[in-house]
């Protein structure tokens, strides 16, 4: 455990991908099968499932550090992370004999979920005695489940890739899908010999990079080169049919179960060994696609009412197919692929499976104008696909581009602050920004990012200088900030003090120039509202 | 403070009478020559600590407990999740981190206030890892405390150095506010690191974007703080800077009658705003030092 604590504190203490890679390489090469799978499993992004209550851990920390709940709680607040919280309030204990991570894992953490309140409290009273801070940190994060650290999936692949001397790509895909972290897993996921593809195992997806907006679309190549589609704002999936069962995973790699009702029995129809990828949207037929608040209201829902079913259809929007008659076609060139999907979706002709329709424009203007019409359509603008590109694995740069409208933006006034987590723990970074209401500000969206990090500094001192109150973590501070939040649409919502949800808010500038009665009022954000609800 | 301010020296433990107050010194075991004031008036005894801390500290003389009947008492780290580790583990751990990186040819860049941190950490490096350099505000420092007789390694001013110097294995102990700034290029591959009470907490370190974090604070700690305030024993405690609040409502609660005194400047986590006056920018150790 020391090891892989000690590999946490590498990869957390640099911000250069090579010193990450190497600190894994190193860690892979001398760690046992078992380890390296459990490793896999933490940093690809796998959590356990809740061991034990986290309102049980604060409540026995506060007990074993022998204080009062609330002074847990500030103390909390002003280290903005629980599973170090809980790490640093409790006195240290003595170090024993350092077990590996396999064995904490199965031996020691796993079991705490079938155990007694009173049996968990002392197995984890025993953790806090017996292990040295660097590993008591690792271990209350694997058991509050918010164990991250700063490596992409990428990184992992690449590092597992070079310690297996296998590429990239294929220990890529085969790591997508469900897998158990075992000692048999790891051996066969470094194997050099190929292996039969698992019936429900997804292809990596393949992702767009933005076009700035700036440089325009003309950065990018010709217009001619190039499949047009609308980028619609869905759920990103891929439908699998394999040895006649269907299986529908999202891009967080979740196999969505039950869900999507109306696409499954659809994709029953596909032949075996046909992969589609696609988005799932809320839609009342072909390009009559439904805003995102509607699919909202499905997402999340393990089983699916009729009433539901009726009041939000939802269909499957194919734009390529990687696997087609049961062989890997991801190295054609799109207009194959697209080719492929049309003749296999035509003659399924399902009203929950269709085609993404490619728009027909001779160039870069005409696909502009195009776009303009995005807002109308319920889409965010276009995406724009090589035709001779191969289906890439994760974000390669040149294949595909989303070409997005413009976000909306509006000017308000900063009037709550919350201290911040992880790197931005101990700042107020979490601010509530407001629009005028006659002579009210109302508070509408709340919002992180945009600034950089000497305007957060300054944000931060502005607003312990000029609190106002405070209502348990929450500062009220003097409406002094205008700030310009871009979003990416809205919606009415009966939940918001304002009447209003935005999506995605975030902070584009600082406006130094505007004064806090220059800002913007609801009902401008009212007449911003799309018309087709 | 004005430049023609007459000064009067006090050692530790001696008595001065002013308007019937009887005034001494006493060790606070924060830095060299860092004192609590004693204040005695027909009886009643008034503690004023100001920075102070209880751990080990080879360059002044540790803290003494007073009995008082008020305790004016910093609480600058007055969280329970601010436990100090021993100072022997964490020279180990800095001395450790020298020895790694004196392996892979990189120069150690450790950042301490100039006067205190600085040379308590000089007195915690092991000198036969390599060759030590210091930034000009901290030298200053240094010529202070080795005038007073506090034993330090040799170090070497960085702006005397003169020529081509490897500086691959070499200790730098500078000021925090040149990180990130052109004085620290002339080193080539370094690996940074921050001593301060403020490293207890990841976010703090990674705010700061140092490649390590030791905690060694010249602060009391939240057990050491609970354990000052039982030795002094007063009947009302004053908190100053810090989690005034949080400490004064924990003792409080235990029984101790305890207030907030309102501090200016200086509040909960404001780690910022005390850089600003301890940091010295200044890299000559001749030149004029800003005192606040």
């Amino acid at each position: 455990m020391m090891r892989f604590a000690a590999l946490f504190d590498a990869i957390d203490r640099t911000t250069k991908t090579n010193e990450k890679l190497s600190a894994l390489l190193s860690y892979f090469r001398d760690a046992s099968q078992a380890d390296a799978a459990w490793a896999t499993y933490f940093l690809c992004g796998y959590k356990l499932r809740q061991l034990v209550p986290t309102k049980l851990l604060r409540v026995w920390a506060a007990e074993e550090a022998n204080i009062p709940s609330w002074l847990f709680e500030e103390s909390y607040h002003s280290v903005g992370d629980l599973a170090e919280t809980l790490t640093l309030i409790v006195p240290p204990g003595e170090m024993v004999d350092d077990f590996s991570l396999s064995h904490w894992v199965e031996q020691r953490l796993i079991p705490l979920r079938a155990m007694e309140a009173s049996q968990q409290r002392d197995a984890v009273v025993s953790i806090w005695r017996q292990s040295p801070m660097q590993v008591r940190l690792v271990i209350l994060k694997l058991v509050t489940g918010a164990f991250r650290v700063g490596v992409s999936k990428s990184i992992v692949t690449r590092a597992i890739a070079k310690h297996a001397g296998v590429s990239s790509d294929v220990i890529s895909h085969r790591l997508m899908g469900t897998w158990k972290p075992t000692a048999l897993f790891f051996e066969n996921l470094i194997s050099k010999e190929v292996q039969d593809t698992i019936a429900s195992q997804p292809f990596p997806f393949c992702l767009a990079h933005p076009i700035d907006h700036e440089l325009g679309p003309e950065s990018i190549g010709e217009a001619k080169d190039f499949a047009a589609e609308w980028k619609w704002d869905g759920i990103r999936g891929q439908v699998i049919r394999r040895q006649e069962q269907v299986f529908i995973w999202s891009r967080g790699e979740d196999l969505m179960e039950n869900r999507w009702p109306e696409i499954e029995s659809a994709a029953q129809l596909l032949p075996d060994g046909t992969v589609l990828d696609g988005e799932i949207l809320a839609s009342l037929g072909e390009n009559q696609v439904l805003p995102f608040a509607n699919l909202q209201k499905r997402i999340g829902r393990k089983t699916v009412s009729n009433k539901l079913l009726k009041e939000v259809p939802v269909v499957f929007q194919a734009f390529d197919i990687l696997q087609d008659a049961g062989e890997d076609i991801r190295s054609r060139p799109f207009s194959e692929r697209r080719q492929r999907l049309d003749r296999l979706l035509s003659t399924i002709d399902h009203p929950n499976l269709c085609r993404t329709r490619l728009l027909q424009g001779a160039s870069w203007d005409e696909w502009a104008t195009i776009r303009d019409q995005s807002r109308e359509m319920n889409a965010e603008g276009l995406m724009l696909k090589r035709w001779d590109a191969s289906y890439e694995v994760g974000r390669v740069r040149g294949v595909w581009w989303k070409w997005k409208v413009s976000p909306y933006t509006i000017d308000a006034v900063l009037i709550y602050a919350q201290k911040g987590h992880g790197k931005r723990s101990g700042l107020y970074t979490d601010y509530t920004f407001a629009l005028w209401e006659g002579e009210t500000l109302v508070p509408f969206a709340k919002a992180y990012s945009g600034l950089d990090d000497a305007e957060i500094k300054a944000v931060d001192r502005f607003i312990r200088q000029n609190t106002r109150e405070s209502f348990g973590p929450v500062r009220s501070v003097a409406p002094a900030l205008v700030m310009e939040i871009a979003f990416e649409g809205l919606q009415r919502s009966p939940r918001h003090k304002s009447g209003i949800a935005t999506r995605f808010p975030r902070i584009v500038r600082w406006r130094h120039d505007k004064k806090p009665e220059d800002a913007n009022t609801l009902a401008e954000l009212m007449n911003l509202l799309p018309t087709l609800e | 403070m004005s430049p023609d301010a007459e000064f009067r020296f006090l050692p530790y433990g001696e008595n001065l009478t002013i308007g019937g107050v009887q005034i001494s010194f006493h060790p606070a075991g924060h830095i060299l020559g860092s004192a609590q004031i004693r204040l005695e008036y027909r009886g009643q005894v008034v503690l004023v600590t100001g920075d102070y801390k209880l751990g080990a500290d080879s360059t002044c003389e540790a803290w003494q407990p007073i009995r008082c009947h008020w305790m004016i008492s910093e609480s600058t780290f007055g969280l329970p999740i601010y436990r100090w580790p021993s100072q022997k583990s964490v020279f180990h751990s800095i001395n450790q981190w020298w020895r790694e990186c004196r392996d892979e040819g990189k120069c150690c860049l450790l950042y301490g206030y100039a006067i205190g941190k600085s040379q308590r950490l000089l007195a915690g490096l092991d000198p036969n890892i390599g060759k030590i350099y210091c930034h000009g505000a901290v030298e200053k420092g240094n010529d202070a405390y080795r005038r007073t007789g506090i034993t330090l390694p040799e170090t070497t001013y960085v702006g005397s150095a003169t020529g081509k110097i490897d500086w691959r294995g070499a200790m730098v102990v500078a000021v925090p506010s040149v990180h990130g700034t052109p004085w620290v290029k002339k080193f080539g591959r370094c690996s940074t690191a921050m001593a301060s009470g403020w490293m207890a907490v990841r976010g703090a370190r990674r705010r700061r974007s140092v490649d390590r974090g030791f905690v060694l604070s010249d602060h009391v700690d939240w057990p050491s703080l609970l354990t000052a305030i039982d030795a002094c024993d007063p009947q009302t405690v004053w908190l100053t800077h810090g989690y005034t609040a949080s400490v004064a409502r924990y003792l409080v609660e235990r029984g101790r009658d305890a207030r907030v005194l309102d501090s200016h400047g200086r509040n909960e986590g404001d780690e910022d705003v005390i850089d600003d006056i301890a940091i010295d920018d200044n890299d000559s150790p001749s030149g004029e030092t800003k005192s606040s």
